[in-house]
């Protein structure tokens, strides 16, 4: 019968849980092939731009800068935010088609894998952001000290990281492509709320208090804060507060799927 | 509930870790006792066939040998170790019928992609090559037809170089010259010391193809030999008559006789020589009607793992009849 036998000591365990340039090179690839992927992460965020930039008073000040500045930001924010969270979701939508199974068979830690899948939905959040302030600058309307131009993109950068948890959270919450559904009209409602596409002040009070409390109004203000020199206090904890949430929700229904991949 | 002991089912080798080692294991699913106790070894290089129908367990129990899930009690251990340390060092793969695949990657770029989480792997064009599908490398995945997909995974699975390698119907849509190489292929494996480990419905596929036979049943397992023990399980032939006032001690004196079943006017005797049985009934009794049916494998794996629990050959009525 057995003529040879395999000494399983002589295995080795790769470093970092699995951790590799190749995943992540492939998943890029992928998201870039992804038509459905570049019009959220590419064009819609410059569109509305583009439309919402134009508007009556663009020119005004804002901050040490203009309000086509303030909505350039916002804008970036909004398309990076809905890119992250389509990324996120698609940890779901892997699980439904067995591929998270097939990855369980691997020695790839699911960490790892959730760190690999948020490193990819930020640098998709990340093309996004260039984007829209490549078009942004080539439209010329945008005035804001060249600081704001640099530091700003990186503070909307770490802001979609709340936006990638949603995202991951969602995906397991509404399973497969529905996730998408839910995420996109739900985004751009939260992000009417929060102030994004129209400053709070325009609001009666009752929804500006509703407003603060709502996941989009920290991270714009966080974000637009290096160009209005104004960071309230409670913007900041509804950021770190919704960000908890999100990770929270998605390591919760992440722990309650292992149990039957 | 009793467990069909085989004699000479493969002792463990002094020195050589075994392949898979359960002991005492059970699962629950909330109030769902889906393996109710296994103790099971495997030896490296072994091939064997884990049958049973589906829901008896065979699906549960992969899952814990693959480190997918825990046991409700009992313990698991792959090449002594832990099923996820074991997969960890890329000693363990299965192959799964259905799913685990990404459509809108290439062939090439899911080999790469699975081949680059190994500390160890063979190179991702050798392995396209020895897969056959070295052609079809730059196909997107959803593009491949079923086939292609099964070879590809395939593929995956054998990167690591595995020790132990589960299949789930393996050659499911296989034709017979297909599932020949791929067997033999295995075989090959086997050799070097690869234990593989395929679940089936097919006892004709277990038979022809494992070292060993498991027969899982309602999360148990039922019997577990080569496939000539399992065999014996079924051999015999049944006579069936029409006697009134039988008398079963004397019936069950007769020679070759293994048991004896009256239900009413008729009596279903299991034995080795059916012949004499009926001479004697039809000389000495005032039996009617006899009917004498070989039992097929089919019939033996139907009586080890279906709702009769009662494995002495007591074949049910379609059984005979048939």
């Amino acid at each position: 019968m057995t003529t040879q036998t395999i000494d399983p000591s002589l295995r080795r365990v790769p470093p970092f849980g699995g951790f590799n340039l190749t995943v992540l090179g492939i998943e890029l690839k992928r998201m870039l092939r992804n038509r459905r992927t570049i019009v959220f992460t590419l064009i819609l965020p410059a569109a509305l731009l583009l439309s919402f930039g134009g508007q009556k008073g663009w020119d005004d000040k804002a901050g040490s800068g203009n309000v086509a500045a303030y909505i350039l930001i916002s804008m970036a924010l909004y398309g990076a935010a809905l890119t992250a969270a389509a990324g996120g979701s698609m940890v779901a939508l892997e699980r439904s088609l067995g591929w998270s199974r097939q990855l369980r068979l691997t020695p790839l830690n699911p960490v790892v894998y959730i760190l690999m899948k948020a490193l990819v939905a930020l640098a998709m959040g990340a093309l996004a952001i260039a984007a829209v302030n490549v078009v942004g600058a080539l439209q010329g309307k945008a005035v804001m000290p060249t600081h704001v131009w640099v530091i700003t993109p990186f503070l909307t950068l770490v802001c979609t990281l709340t936006f990638a948890a949603l995202g991951v959270f969602i995906g397991y919450v509404v399973p497969g492509e529905n996730a998408m559904q839910i995420l996109g009209p739900g985004l751009a409602l939260l992000s009417f709320l929060g102030g994004v596409f129209i400053p709070l002040d325009q609001y009666s009070d009752l929804v500006r208090h509703i407003a603060y409390w709502t996941p989009m109004y920290g991270v714009s203000e966080i974000a637009r804060s290096v160009l209005t020199h104004d960071l309230p206090w409670y913007a900041v904890v509804n950021a770190v507060g919704w960000f908890a949430i999100f990770v929270a929700g998605a390591a919760w229904r992440m722990s309650k799927d292992t149990a039957r991949v | 509930m009793t467990q069909t002991s085989l004699s000479g089912t493969t002792g463990n080798t002094a020195g050589v870790v075994p392949a898979v080692q359960i002991a005492g294991v059970t699962k629950d699913f909330g109030s769902v006792h889906a393996v109710r106790g296994i103790d099971l070894t495997l030896d490296q290089g072994e091939i064997v066939a884990f049958l049973g129908p589906n829901g008896a367990g065979k699906t549960t129990t992969i899952d814990m040998v693959l480190g997918l899930s825990h046991p409700t009690t009992g313990s698991v251990e792959v090449l002594g170790l832990q099923p996820r340390q074991a997969i960890a060092r890329g000693l363990v793969s299965a192959v799964m019928q259905t799913g685990g695949l990404l459509k809108d990657l290439t062939v090439r770029e899911t080999v790469a992609y699975t081949a680059s989480l190994f500390a160890d792997a063979a190179p991702v064009d050798q392995v396209l090559r020895t897969a056959g599908i070295e052609s079809i490398a730059e196909r997107k995945v959803g593009k491949c037809s079923g086939g292609e997909q099964q070879r590809l995974r395939f593929a995956m699975a054998l990167l690591s170089d595995p020790a132990l390698l589960l299949l789930d119907e393996p050659t499911t849509g296989m034709d017979v010259e297909g599932r020949r190489a791929f067997w033999s292929a295995i075989r090959a494996d086997a050799e070097k010391g690869r234990t593989v480990l395929f679940a089936t419905h097919y006892l004709e596929e277990a038979d022809q193809y494992a070292d060993r036979i498991v027969l899982i049943s309602h999360g148990r397992i039922v019997a577990d030999g080569t496939g000539s023990q399992i065999k014996a399980l079924a051999a015999g032939r049944t006579v069936r008559a029409t006697l009134p006032d039988p008398d079963p001690q004397r019936l069950s004196g007769l020679a070759g006789v293994d048991s004896v079943d009256v239900r009413g006017d008729t009596v279903y005797i299991h034995a080795k020589d059916t012949d004499d049985v009926a001479r004697y009934l039809l000389t000495e009794t005032r039996a009617q009607d006899l009917e004498i049916t070989a039992r097929g494998l089919e019939d033996a794996f139907l009586s080890l793992t279906g709702d009769d629990q009662d494995i002495t050959p007591a074949p049910a009525d379609q059984g005979v009849s048939a």
